[in-house]
């Protein structure tokens, strides 16, 4: 076999064992709940394997890597061919290694999470079909496949945060995250179908003639219509979608209730994987983006006002996962905006970090709540740091690589590679002002929660009662801890390997590139942002402090501006105000519309039709009837006289009929 | 001379004869007999039908009254094939989801199959006097059907459908008179040969030019009813809301296609210059049956009125491709792209859709069988907890219908609106919006009906029953297997429509 069919044989065997896993499962009876973990979990292990094996040939490849393998999907006839293909690249081959990993430790940690649910089966079903959708959604080599797997995604999504179904409120915010999202993919779906147009294909590399290729970008960048170009038509349709699933401004507010899902599914979905999709997207595509300057500036400015927005937010939240979900916000408004300003290994950089460290902080957050009775407030928890240790030292460790602390977390070297690309972004200096704010901002959202979970006297009964979690569920948090500062070696830029396995080139170990003049200052600058937000965060919530429980001191020192932002700045509010409100109006209006107007219509022409019917009847009564009976009456008084006058004779004529027929009917048979 | 397509007319009318004298204990299983028999025919017809060869095949012509132009002349192109194909699995799955305690049950099978008939001879026929006669055929055992066995308002809903749908016709027979009277000829064949030599406008517009418009304008109001457009539709929701479960399905899965089947068949081959003078209010209508229909079922209460407007909703995508193809009629090899998948996207839009929304009437046909005749949206909550399996493939069905990739509803979707885009463009992106509203209502049903807490009368909603399941199964297997090979049925338009260029 040779070395490219091993390849693909890999590429395939990565989405299927989850897929096979799925279908097994669906059919699974529900009372062999183990079993069922076990068998996701080795798919699982397997997919992991498989991208392992991936990621070494990519980077054995060396510069440029790049492998595809486009088939048909259907054929319509002579013009249309439908090809579906498979992708491997440096791009998507550390995402895939990134999501199986991530995906295999949250499975296991399902195992202790989930065991007792009566549904676990369903559970793990579910959730393996979302590993298969998601590792085939990167492994795309055409927007066709990506697209599908995309609403996959969205399905899994849906039926994992509704998965309590019971519960009214996971299932709206089930409803609500299929419906924002697909606002998004309406956007992709029109911006595929305009590219599909423009390019006749809509595979991403195919020897030339794919649509990330440079002929067809030439061809895209250079027709006008309407005052902006098809690539930069299509790049902001696309965006939409991406957007719409990444949880950017104005699409986040699906994203925190998201969150009323089971903490697994918030870890690996909501925080990990399918919400960084949108940023994939756009890496992904962003050939297609480079060829259009206001296309990127639209990505970066949005990222920036999502970054901010979300950071802002997560401030005032006092669910403890609401807060994580507002960081996820801010967390991909940072991705989004390093796509924007020019710094796509940044981006994907800070995609895995961010996967890990956040996977982390949600499965802590979820082992937090377990110890302490399913407690979501963090005003009612505190001193958890001595009766959870584990989950503490974890708990930190993600906290510190989310806050951005120096040097020993992967966390600070990505935020710092973005805030870079920003500063040297030649459009404008917003989003690196922007984003240095919500660098501080994060550094106290973090230590606010850090201080008020793990720190201090317990707050309320069940906090002072908590107990460590299971080993089933620690032992993913510490390897995910691992995992949160290992990636650094590879992306600091005294040794840029990352860089270089994306762009091309080769990576050289040079201890004095940190030093240098276009470094330091902004290590240094960022440095002291995050101390700042820790030490404001110390000063407010400092354990020593001595608050009613269930009260936020920042309550008041804020004011009216905390009420906002606890508020999520009214956001959903409004859409309820303006949108929801517009399509239920709308919806009746539509039904009124068909009563009373379409309705209305048949109505009137049918009331019509019987008003010349009753007039039509009554000429025929008292006009047509009346003179035909009249003419009737005659003629019976005539058909009388006649009647006399023939009385008698009938058996004559009926004898002349007879005798006539026969003889005619002789006479013809004679001719 | 193919005996293949009468046979297939003949054997439902045969089993309504049968029916007829068979005693009424045996109906139902004579009835699924010959509906078997008629899906095992259907099957036959698909893959005996060459592909590569493409065109009209299996065709037959017997002359009839020639002083008429009345001919029974039968032939199947890819389009013909799929809507036998359609018909054959809608036959026995309607049958098999009636009720089993059922009023007159001789009778009902009786004109079930008779309604079959009609449906079949509609999409084979290709002489204007026999396929009329099939389509006139159909209201005769539907209105039966809806008022003896539908529910407490099926008497005026009844009347309204007859009423409509025959004002409808009245206006195509006029104008297929006016066109036998410019022409001499019933044969579709010929007179689209006529139409693309480009002798049939001039020969219509002599004396009156309005003539043309005239006569388009019947044909088109005697099919729009039928699909129906909207404004023309106001009679659907209440006749699907009052029929029988079965007759819902067949009404939703077969009915609607006869109109759309007579776009195809007629409207587009016959006047392509006016469909591309009017583009623009036809387009407007595609655009109203998708977005108002899509709003007036986010108003709606009723499980069964929801999915009527959702079957407009539907549809209305299938307007939406036919119409741009209509729009874009030209030589340009970028349209010929455009008009190949759009036409393709329409036709499997029109299996998918059949299929689909026979078996959501045919769910909530479960749900009311075990409510009491309850099928109100508010009526129910949590149902899942309580009928895992029934809930579970009702899903599907649904995403089936959102237009979920991976599922049946994706593909004709994604081809029309491709195929569309290429020819119309901006249009096709006002109707983007249907498509969020779509998700929007139906998965209202999802929260209401499925989520939230189960109310206590409910406790013991029994899940789907063996038999159902028997049938619900590989249906719903269907659609995943049809989003996931489209090119099974797509096969059949690898070599074009015939009639069409």
């Amino acid at each position: 076999m040779t070395e490219t069919a091993t390849l693909f044989l890999a590429l395939a065997l990565i989405p299927l064992p989850p897929l096979a896993a799925a279908a097994v499962l669906l059919f699974m009876p529900g009372r062999l709940r183990r079993p069922a973990g076990a068998i996701a979990v080795v798919a699982q292990a397997l997919a992991l394997f498989a991208s392992g094996t991936v990621l070494v040939r990519v980077v054995a490849g060396g510069d440029g890597f790049r492998e595809v393998l486009n088939f048909t999907w259907f054929q319509l006839g002579a013009e249309t061919v439908v090809p579906l293909g498979l992708l491997v690249d440096a791009t998507n081959a550390p995402v895939l290694l990134m999501v199986s990993l991530v995906g295999l430790l949250v499975f296991i940690y399902s195992i202790a999470y989930m065991g007792g649910d009566p549904r676990a089966v369903r559970f793990f079903c579910f959730l393996s079909f979302f590993s298969a959708a998601m590792l085939g959604l990167l492994v795309a080599n055409s927007l066709l496949l990506l697209f599908i797997c995309w609403e996959l995604v969205g399905l899994a999504s849906y039926l994992l945060i509704g998965f309590w179904f019971q519960k009214p409120a996971a299932a709206r915010a089930a409803r609500k995250a299929f419906i924002v999202t697909r606002i998004g993919d309406l956007g992709l779906f029109l911006g595929m179908i305009w590219l599909y147009r423009e390019a006749g294909t809509l595979l991403f590399y195919d020897g030339g003639a794919g649509v990330l290729e440079t002929a067809v970008l030439g061809g895209l960048a250079a027709g006008a219509a309407g005052g902006m170009t098809a690539a930069t038509a299509i790049a902001l349709l696309l965006f939409i979608g991406a957007a719409g699933k990444s949880g950017q401004v104005p699409f986040h507010v699906w994203l925190p209730d998201a969150m009323e899902g089971p903490t697994p599914v918030s870890a690996l979905i909501h925080a990990a994987t399918m919400v960084a999709a949108g940023v994939f997207l756009v890496a992904r595509a962003y050939p297609l983006f480079e060829a259009s300057a206001t296309a990127l500036s639209v990505v970066a400015w949005v990222g920036a006002a999502t970054a901010l927005l979300g950071a802002c937010i997560a401030v005032a939240q006092r669910e403890i996962k609401r807060i994580l979900a507002y960081s996820t916000v801010s967390q991909l408004g940072f991705m989004m905006l390093s796509l924007g300003v020019g710094g796509p290994v940044a981006a994907l950089f800070h995609l895995l970090a961010h996967a890990f460290f956040k996977a982390l902080l949600f499965l802590g957050a979820g082992s937090v709540s377990h110890g302490c009775g399913e407690e979501k407030d963090v005003l009612r928890m505190g001193g958890l740091g001595r009766r959870m240790p584990l989950t503490f030292a974890c708990y930190g460790i993600g906290m510190m690589a989310l806050a951005g602390f120096p040097f020993f977390f992967s966390g600070f070297w990505s935020k710092e590679a973005i805030l870079h690309a920003a500063q040297a972004w030649p459009v404008s200096p917003g989003p690196f002002w922007i984003a240095l704010a919500a660098t501080f901002l994060t550094a106290f959202y973090m230590s606010r929660q850090m201080l008020l979970v793990f720190f201090g006297r317990a707050r309320s009964e069940a906090a002072a009662q908590a107990h460590e979690s299971p080993r089933l569920m620690t032992a993913p948090l510490v390897i995910l801890a691992a995992l949160s500062v290992l990636p650094l070696v590879v992306a600091t830029p005294a040794w840029p390997w990352f860089e270089a396995l994306v762009r091309g080139g080769e990576a050289q170990w040079a201890l004095s590139r940190l030093l240098a003049p276009e470094v330091w200052p902004l290590l240094a600058g960022s440095i002291l942002l995050v101390g700042a937000g820790v030490g404001l965060a110390w000063w407010i919530y400092h354990p020593g402090r001595r608050e009613a429980a269930g009260r936020d001191p920042l309550e008041d020192r804020l004011g009216a501006g905390h009420r906002v932002l606890a508020e999520e700045l009214y956001w959903d509010r409004t859409y309820d105000f303006t949108v929801v409100r517009a399509c239920r109006w709308s919806g009746r209006l539509a039904a009124a519309l068909d009563r009373w107007i379409w309705g209305g219509a048949v109505a009137l022409a049918a009331a019509l039709a019987r008003l010349f019917s009753a007039l039509a009847d009554r000429l025929d009564r008292r006009g047509l009837n009346h003179g035909f009976d009249l003419g009737c009456a005659g003629l019976r008084a005539g058909g009388i006289g006649l009647h006399r006058a023939h009385r008698g004779q009938l058996h004559f004529l009926l004898t002349t009929l007879g005798v006539g027929a026969v003889g005619l009917l002789l006479l013809l048979a004679w001719l | 001379m193919d005996p293949l397509l009468p046979l297939i007319i003949a054997l439902p009318l045969l089993a309504s004869v049968v029916l007829a004298l068979a005693p009424a204990g045996l109906a139902r299983r004579i009835a699924l007999g010959f509906a078997f028999a008629g899906l095992a025919l259907a099957l036959a017809a698909v893959l005996r039908y060459d592909t590569a060869v493409g065109g009209l095949q299996f065709v037959f012509r017997y002359d009839w009254i020639p002083a008429l132009g009345a001919e029974w002349y039968f032939g199947a192109d890819g389009l013909g094939v799929l809507l036998v194909l359609l018909a054959g699995l809608l036959g026995p799955f309607a049958l098999w989801m009636t009720p089993p305690e059922l009023p007159l049950p001789r009778l009902f099978f009786a004109l079930m199959s008779l309604l079959q008939a009609a449906a079949l001879g509609v999409f084979l026929s290709l002489n204007f006097v026999v396929w009329f006669l099939f389509w006139e055929l159909a209201l005769i055992p539907a209105f039966f059907l809806i008022k003896l066995w539908g529910g407490d308002r099926a008497g005026p809903a009844a009347y309204q459908f007859f009423l409509y749908t025959m004002t409808g016709s009245i206006a195509m027979l006029l104008a297929f008179l006016a066109l036998f009277r410019a022409t001499g000829s019933f044969d579709f064949i010929d007179l689209a040969e006529a139409a693309r030599a480009g002798e049939l406008m001039p020969s219509l517009a002599v004396g009156a030019p309005v003539a043309a418009g005239l006569v388009f304008a019947g044909v088109f109001l005697g099919l729009a009813v039928k699909v129906p457009v909207v404004p023309f539709h106001t009679w659907l929701p209440d006749t699907y809301a009052e029929a029988p479960a079965g007759v819902s399905m067949i009404l939703t899965g077969l009915l609607s296609k006869m109109g759309l089947y007579g776009m195809l068949r007629i409207l587009l081959p016959l006047f392509p210059e006016l469909m591309q003078a009017w583009m623009a209010p036809l387009l407007v209508l595609a655009l109203a049956s998708i977005l108002l229909s899509a709003l007036a079922a986010l108003a709606q209460t009723d499980l069964k009125r929801i999915l009527a407007y959702s079957s407009i909703n539907h549809l209305g995508y299938c307007l939406l491709g036919l119409f741009a193809v209509g729009a874009a009629a030209g030589p340009a090899a970028g349209l010929a792209a455009g008009r190949e998948a759009a036409l393709a996207g329409v036709c499997f839009q029109m299996f998918s859709h059949g299929v689909t929304a026979a078996t959501l009437f045919a769910f909530v046909a479960v749900i009311e069988a075990r409510s009491g005749g309850l099928r109100g949206l508010h009526d129910f909550g949590g149902l899942r907890a309580a009928a895992p399996m029934l809930c579970g493939l009702m899903g599907v069905a649904l995403f089936a219908s959102i237009g979920l990739p991976g599922l049946s509803g994706f593909v004709g979707e994604f081809l029309i609106f491709k195929g569309a885009f290429g020819l119309v463009g901006g249009w096709v992106a006002l109707a983007l919006p249907g498509l969020l509203l779509t998700a929007g209502f139906l998965l209202r049903v999802l929260l209401r009906v499925f989520s939230g807490p189960l109310p206590e009368r409910w406790q013991a909603f029994p899940d789907l029953t063996r038999r159902e399941g028997l049938m619900l199964f590989p249906i719903v297997g269907l659609m995943v297997v049809l989003g996931c090979f489209p090119g099974l049925l797509l096969r059949l338009f690898h070599s074009g429509f015939a009639l069409l260029p």
